[in-house]
């Protein structure tokens, strides 16, 4: 059993290419500071889609929806996924 | 003028001819000259890099294509080669299939080779796993590309030249050239008498994804287009500015001698558009150019 944060940095260890360990950050720091590219950001959204379950709509497929771990995990449950009650991993 | 305006003069005149689909034209010698003219020309820019030339096929490795990062961001511009790979028994049905007029498309099977979306995509495969040399290496070349946007405003046309120089190495030396390249190409595109301008340009990403993608090149300032006008008085890119980031490096595993990932910057050059371009300032007839342009184009 997994929740919803260790699924994000699970997917952002596999799919974020940062330069610094996505364990090591903190929940506000700015991911695109770590060296996330928009190409990786597109990544990581498919992959967080997959693991999820659920399709980001149109409004959320924006830069800043991706830009720390907080914002995603805000997004996600924008999303009506619950942050605590999650089994999954990244794919 | 507008865009159908000028492409019926261009057909009226015989500069182009109907080659049977939108955006799809035969070339007259004139406006061949104009093209051979440009590719000399704009190589008076890279004198200093001394780069390496290579000319691509139309034709490339599927392998290519899809390291470019063209399949998964812009699959409605790019373009695969089907044949026909079956034994004799599929023939026949094939042949019954086509005489008959019916779907003979679904017995083709899929080549390893693909159109060419941009010249720069056949550089990076040669240079794969490839630790870099201390100055990072300089190339000019030049290849026909296709995109799949079909158009009858003959400045978006199926299948162009495109021209680029290009930078594979260091970060700091890849951003560097771009931004060297974007004052030169609008210099010598400048002394050709075309009315320019230079905008901050994001590609025309496709689907899920594309205005994280758009957003991203926009806040990084990643591409510059130099824009004119070439078929009407709205002015449309004729030549583009981009550095890549790690975006090739990490593709292809390139490292630069002190053991970062590679960046790679480009400028590419739109052969055909500039011409079109040219024929739309300085009209159809290449005698009637003003002088000091049909000099540096050797335009005799």
């Amino acid at each position: 059993m997994k929740n919803m944060d260790e699924v994000i940095r699970e997917v952002l260890d596999a799919h974020g290419r940062l330069n610094s360990s996505p364990y090591s950050i903190s929940d506000d720091a700015n991911l695109y500071e770590h060296g996330l590219t928009s190409h990786a950001s597109v990544n990581v959204m498919l992959a967080l889609e997959n693991s999820f379950g659920k399709e980001f709509p149109d409004s959320l497929l924006r830069k800043s929806t991706f830009q720390s771990v907080d914002a995603i995990r805000e997004a996600l449950v924008s999303m009506g996924i619950s942050a605590d009650e999650f089994v999954g991993g990244a794919k | 003028m507008t865009a159908d305006d000028f492409r019926n003069q261009l057909l009226e005149s015989g500069v182009l001819v109907d080659a049977g689909s939108p955006g799809l034209y035969h070339r007259s010698a004139d406006y061949e000259s104009v093209i051979r003219g440009l590719e000399s020309y704009v190589r008076t820019g890279a004198r200093d890099d001394n780069p390496q030339r290579l000319f691509f096929a139309p034709v490339i490795n599927l392998e290519t294509l899809i390291g470019s990062g063209y399949v998964g961001s812009f699959p409605n511009l790019i373009g695969t080669i089907d044949s026909f790979d079956g034994d004799m028994k599929k023939l026949g049905e094939f042949r019954g299939r086509f005489d008959a007029g019916g779907d003979w498309f679904e017995l083709m099977s899929h080549t390893d080779v693909a159109l060419c979306s941009a010249a720069c995509h056949s550089i990076y495969p040669l240079y794969k796993g490839a630790t870099l040399p201390s100055d990072g290496l300089y190339f000019d070349v030049q290849a026909n590309c296709f995109r799949h946007e079909p158009s009858l405003d003959p400045a978006r046309q199926q299948s162009f030249r495109m021209h680029e120089f290009v930078y594979l190495g260091n970060p700091e030396d890849a951003l560097a050239f771009r931004d060297r390249w974007i004052v030169k190409g609008r210099q010598l595109l400048g002394d050709l008498g075309l009315d320019l301008d230079l905008v901050p340009a994001n590609d025309p990403f496709f689907g899920r994804g594309a205005q994280m993608m758009a957003e991203g090149q926009l806040e990084k300032e990643l591409k510059f287009e130099v824009t004119a006008p070439i078929s009407s008085e709205t002015p449309g890119s004729i030549s583009s500015g981009n550095y890549h980031e790690d975006h090739f490096g990490v593709t292809f595993s390139m490292s630069t001698h002190d053991g970062r990932v590679a960046h790679s910057a480009c400028f590419a050059f739109g052969l055909d558009r500039i011409t079109l371009a040219l024929h739309y300032a300085h009209g159809l007839k290449l005698e009637e150019w003003p002088n000091e342009v049909r000099e540096r184009l050797a335009l005799s």
